[in-house]
């Protein structure tokens, strides 16, 4: 073909004309209606062929803005919205806000009040990990994976349902102690769930875990060294699997976890596979402290007042009422199915006695004037909570990572400056140093195993 | 701020002896320490903070604003960062104060902690706190065309703003990732 060419070899390139054979970068975008990046990221990706060679990650528009709304409400009305941050664990969330807001208060709760918060953490942690592992299996298409952790999962949500009486909007933690203790026989229950749990989390071990076709999808693909997954403020299972042990159940204890024995799962070369089987062992772990727990739970009334002396349930009203209560405490209000375990005992039994913090049992709102004062003083504008001024920094070990709260008391009745330091915002931010370099079709691999929750990250 | 006592933290000691009138407070409400130091010095201090084996605070644990207009407190706005050390298993908060309230600004710290990336986008986002040698100081949570900071205290939480139209994409975008 030399004989055709009449100009100079080397000024081929700038005087020829653009051909079908010239490359060039092919900039795609993928979301925000793409299936698998669940609702509002939008991932901006320059492509070499297959090759993901740029990539900007836009994280979207969900707009809750649950910080405004942390500041025009009361303290204890942002338990709703806390339930929304994250909404596949939303207990964490609850334990976590309101575990600020004792500091706040400087409160100490109850021992059982305890257990119980680490048990529902740890049950929010195996669905929120069951949830993640299922909808990243599904997307590599692996769908009797995800049918399979559903089915574990439905068996933890049915537990959470007869709990808080809800399966999302939860908001069952309170400051000063949670909503109502535990109903008869649900500790029992819980034992059986985790069995039937295990046993779909062990069937999907069988189907993805030496999965060739998994294994290739997975393995090797989306890496991050330690020290960059460190210097991005990542936290959580995406920042074990690269082989650092930070977790903060066990570097900085809170709760009863220092007087629970479990291992904390590691990765060797932070890849999704290794985020996969991190998230795996990290459910067992769970399961191990929750079981723990079950035994180690304390029984009995632990209400004590300000001293330190026990003090039964009817003896508050009653000192209110200068004894005349004899036939009025005959008189009792059944509350909602949904409040089962908010009768007084049982209520008094895992809260703080602390009329200006703990709302009353439901039944005592109904049914004496102490009660019904004492529930409008805590719900009313601009009354209820009010924490000393000043400002703290609470964090706890979720699922994702670590999640913190920065809040500022004004020592009014609401908050000045509620913060929430999101696990996965800092994980998004590292996310487009994991897929560049990779194929396109990793990049799904990828995203699913950074879990990251839209409502947590755009608050 | 009452409820607060003056503390020997050996990172606030060090912070002290180092910078001396820099360090405009240092207090601790509830176990948790603090230093407000200066603008002008703010990433000096973050520098030292991290390189200073004594100190080797290497996490940045999150990085946030809050607007004191209510408080009636001069200068108006506050940043804080809070940090961890993993050497010593210790947190530590700092603040500083952007003096000027009409156009808010302080240097950013990305240089120093990469993790302060986005978290410094979205306090230009939502305080409209400015930070200089940012690499890509753009909105993050809105979009390009809203109006105004959402969290400042004069937003009115119930204010509306009109959807724009849809923006189209230039083929030549710039890549405005940052590397270092």
């Amino acid at each position: 073909m030399s004989d055709v060419v009449t100009t100079p070899p080397a000024a081929a390139p700038e005087t020829a004309p653009e051909s079908a054979l010239t490359t060039r970068d092919m900039l795609l975008n993928m979301g925000p209606s793409h299936p698998a990046m669940h609702g509002v990221i939008r991932i901006l990706a320059s492509l070499d062929g297959e090759k993901v060679i740029h990539s900007d990650i836009e994280i979207g528009y969900l707009h809750r803005g649950f910080e405004k709304d942390s500041e025009v409400v009361g303290w204890g009305q942002v338990f709703p919205y806390t339930d929304r941050l994250n909404y596949v664990s939303p207990l964490i969330n609850n334990v976590c806000y309101a575990m600020g807001v004792e500091k706040l208060l400087d409160l100490q709760t109850t021992e059982r009040c305890q257990y119980i918060r680490v048990i529902i953490s740890e049950i929010s942690r195996i669905t929120d990990h069951l949830t993640c592992i299922a909808a990243s299996s599904m997307e590599l298409g692996a769908m009797t994976g995800f049918i399979y952790l559903m089915k574990a999962r439905e068996y933890l949500y049915e537990l959470v349902e007869e709990l808080t009486g809800a399966r999302l909007t939860v908001s069952y933690v309170k400051v000063g102690g949670v909503k109502a203790d535990l109903p008869d026989g649900w500790l029992e229950r819980l034992e059986k769930a985790l069995d039937l749990a295990v046993l779909e989390i062990k069937e999907v071990d069988r189907l993805l875990t030496r999965n060739r076709i998994f294994i290739d999808r997975v393995k090797d693909v989306g890496i991050i060294s330690a020290e960059e997954a460190w210097s991005l403020g990542f936290t959580g299972p995406v920042l074990r699997s690269t082989g650092r042990a930070r977790d903060l159940r066990k570097d900085e204890p809170y709760l009863v976890y220092d007087r629970l024995d479990f291992d904390v799962p590691v990765g060797a070369v932070g890849d999704n596979y290794d985020r996969y089987l991190v998230r795996m062992e990290e459910m067992h772990q769970s399961i191990r402290i929750i079981r723990q727990c079950i035994k180690q739970i304390p029984d009995g009334p632990v209400r004590v007042d300000l001293t330190g002396r026990p003090l039964s349930g009817a003896e508050m009203v009653d000192s209110a009422k200068m004894g005349m209560t004899a036939d009025l405490l005959l008189r009792t209000v059944r509350p909602d199915p949904t409040l089962d375990g908010a009768d007084r005992l049982h209520a008094r039994r895992v809260n703080v006695n602390d009329k200006s913090v703990v709302l009353p049992p439901k039944e005592d709102t109904y049914s004496n004037i102490e009660g019904l004062m004492n529930h409008f003083m805590l719900i009313m504008e601009g009354e209820g909570l009010k924490p000393p001024p000043g400002e703290i920094y609470i964090a706890n070990e979720a699922a994702n990572g670590e999640l913190g709260f920065y809040m500022v008391s004004d020592g009014s009745g609401r908050a000045y400056r509620v913060h929430c330091r999101p696990p996965c915002y800092y994980l998004m931010q590292g996310l487009d140093r994991m897929i560049e370099g990779g194929m396109i079709a990793d990049v799904i691999a990828t995203f699913g195993t950074i879990n990251m929750i839209a409502g947590e990250l755009d608050r | 701020m009452t409820d607060v006592t003056l503390t020997e933290h050996p990172a606030l000691v060090r912070l002290r002896a180092q910078f001396g009138d820099a360090v405009l407070e240092t207090h601790a409400h509830r176990g948790d320490h603090t230093a407000v130091v200066a603008p002008e010095r703010y990433h000096d201090v973050m520098r030292f903070l991290h390189d200073d084996p004594e100190c080797d605070y290497d996490f940045l644990t999150d990085l946030t604003a809050w607007d004191r207009l209510r408080m009636e407190l001069a200068p108006r706005f506050e940043v804080v960062v809070h940090l961890y050390s993993t050497s010593r298993n210790d947190r530590l908060r700092i603040k500083t104060r952007p003096t000027d309230d009409e156009a808010p600004a302080v240097d950013s710290i990305v240089d120093i902690y990469r993790a302060a990336n986005w978290p410094e986008r979205e306090v230009w986002d939502m305080f409209g706190i400015r930070f200089h040698g940012h690499p890509n100081l753009k909105r993050i949570l809105m979009y390009e065309e809203f109006v105004g900071h959402p969290l400042r205290k004069d937003y009115p939480v119930n204010k509306r703003q009109p959807l724009v139209e849809e923006r189209p994409i230039p083929d030549d975008r710039p890549s405005t990732l940052f590397y270092t």
